[in-house]
């Protein structure tokens, strides 16, 4: 890589020691994929997770005396007061690693959003920006539907890219990177914001290597939730941290446009039978629940809205727990949803990820239902099994203690 | 009869014998039992194998951010991590971790290599030199 004089002195730990380390490991990513130089960014997220690299990689930094020069909103962890107070209290290891964790976080200089969709709100790019997300239902989602440019950045690669407010220029900040080279001809129809976590499973089990898709025969604009679900899911299944929808996302006004001087290397045909073979081997056999769980990503009020709509004046069978941003519980409370899916027996918790252990201990062997594959695969090495269903499906489940169908 | 391949260094290191682990699936760290370093993915081309020492061999990596890293560093802190890795295609976010764990890490290999490596040859890797060889 070529570095500037700048860039150079902060190697040379000119700037302190985080910076130099910081940099230091960024020049390492840019080395492997051949950047030829730094390029500043304008915003960044890091997918905090409260785990213990986490925590050491945070801690590390800031004892080489590292602050973040552009601050990163963050991922979720552990609302701990919240699930101390309506679910089991915390063991005494998590409440060290969460609160020791916020705190390396907060002196390095983040924003304490625990949120995992600031692309919905907090944290929102623009056409073209160039910024470092980790997260993986924000780095598709950036890239995709809005136009940012962002590398699927590692939660380290992405603090340290907070840290020096640069990344290295490489991979989808380059215009011909960010072409299309699989085409993928959709031959179901694709409607509701369930379709989406399908069909985003689906691909990358059927094509699995890293070259940008561009998805055809899809009519309707998704809803934000459905975009949401569906990089969620083509970068849970697979590793795709960019894709095209042709005449609905942002650079692929047309085929044309979207493939540029690139060519089709494959062609991915995807039928309904092939996406009721996935919904078969992913969602799983009805049967007896323990608990409901929703929110990864995090759910947006209008989900909220739908679950309320289906629970109001009825009782849930088993604990459901609806996993949100801050912002969107204060929406929820003003809106009257918060009480309704309360008087169900069900809770809306904030700052909270599905998968930040111990905070979910109690039903680990256990049973759930969600309507996130997502959700699913990241606890299967808690035992924890999901049956996944359409959100109204899975409100139902709850309300009766069994998935049905 | 050994035999040498050319790669390039992503991560420095060197591991002078180790056996291969081929794994025709992207391998996702978090969804390895960090005490036993066997695969448990479901549906996983590697489920049931262990990477505990091996010269893990694998198209990418995959995974949300968080958790190639946090796979990592419980295989690391328990010494059941593998002893390198050689990938087809480089993602970031594996990347980040092994250079974060200073893991030896290989790409752009030969691609004869992989039409001859199997699961269980005894490989040796020099990222620095940029040479992989089946012994």
């Amino acid at each position: 890589m070529k570095l500037t004089g700048y860039e150079q002195d902060i190697l040379d730990g000119k700037y302190g020691e985080g910076m130099a380390y910081a940099l230091g490991i960024q020049v390492a990513i840019g080395n492997a994929f051949d950047a030829d130089c730094f390029v500043p960014i304008t915003r960044t997220h890091v997918a905090l997770s409260a785990q213990d690299a986490d925590l050491w990689f945070a801690e590390k930094l800031l004892s080489k005396g590292a602050k973040c020069k552009i601050p990163p909103t963050v991922n979720p962890s552990i609302n701990l007061k919240y699930l101390n107070d309506h679910l089991f209290e915390i063991p005494e290891e998590g409440v060290n690693i969460v609160s020791a964790t916020n705190e390396a976080y907060r002196k390095l200089g983040a924003q304490l959003t625990f949120n995992c969709t600031p692309y919905l709100q907090q944290n929102v790019p623009a056409y073209g920006e160039v910024i470092a997300f980790s997260e993986s239902s924000a780095t598709p989602y950036v890239n995709s539907v809005i136009g940012a440019r962002t590398n699927r950045e590692g939660s380290n690669s992405a603090l340290c890219a907070a840290v020096t407010g640069m990344v290295p220029r490489y991979g989808l900040l380059l215009d011909e990177n960010r072409k299309a080279e699989i085409e993928v001809d959709v031959q179901a129809k694709i409607e509701s914001d369930f379709d989406y976590q399908i069909l985003g499973w689906c691909y990358p089990e059927k094509y699995k290597g890293l070259e940008i898709p561009i998805f055809r025969g899809i009519k309707k604009r998704p809803t934000p939730e459905g975009f949401m679900n569906f990089g969620a899911q083509l970068n849970t299944s697979g590793c795709v941290s960019m894709y095209h929808i042709e005449g609905i996302t942002p650079e692929a006004p047309t085929f044309e446009a979207a493939v540029g001087n690139k060519k089709i290397k494959e062609v991915i045909t995807i039928t309904e039978q092939d996406l009721a073979d996935t919904r078969q081997r992913l969602c799983r056999e009805p049967k007896k629940i323990d608990f409901a769980m929703f929110g990864c990503p995090h759910i947006t009020i209008n989900q909220v809205a739908t679950i309320a709509r289906v629970c109001e004046g009825r009782k849930f069978k088993v604990p459901v727990w609806l996993l949100v941003s801050s912002l969107t519980k204060e929406l929820a409370v003003r809106m009257g949803y918060n009480a309704i899916i309360q008087r169900a027996g069900g809770h809306i918790v904030s700052d909270t990820c599905i998968d930040v252990p111990p905070c979910w201990q109690p039903y680990y062997h256990g049973v759930g239902v969600t309507d996130s594959p997502k959700c699913a695969y990241y606890n299967e090495i808690r035992d924890i099994e999901f049956i996944i269903r359409p959100i109204e499906e899975a409100v139902e489940a709850a309300i009766i203690g069994e998935v049905l169908k | 009869m050994s035999k040498t391949f050319t790669c390039s260094q992503i991560t420095k290191g060197k591991v002078d014998c180790a056996e291969a682990l081929v794994s025709k699936d992207a391998i996702c760290f978090y969804l390895v039992e960090p005490e036993t370093g066997i695969v448990k993915e479901r549906n996983h081309d590697a489920l049931g194998k262990c990477v505990v020492g091996k010269i893990l061999i694998m198209p990418s990596g995959k995974g949300s951010s968080v958790v190639q890293l946090d796979g990592l560093y419980k295989l690391m802190k328990r010494d059941n991590a593998p002893a390198a890795i050689v990938v087809q295609e480089a993602d970031t976010v594996l990347v980040a971790a092994a250079a974060a764990m200073e893991l030896p890490m290989v790409h752009r290999v030969d691609p004869e290599f992989f039409q001859e490596v199997q699961t269980g040859m005894k490989l040796s890797l020099d990222a620095d030199a940029g040479v992989i060889t089946i012994l």
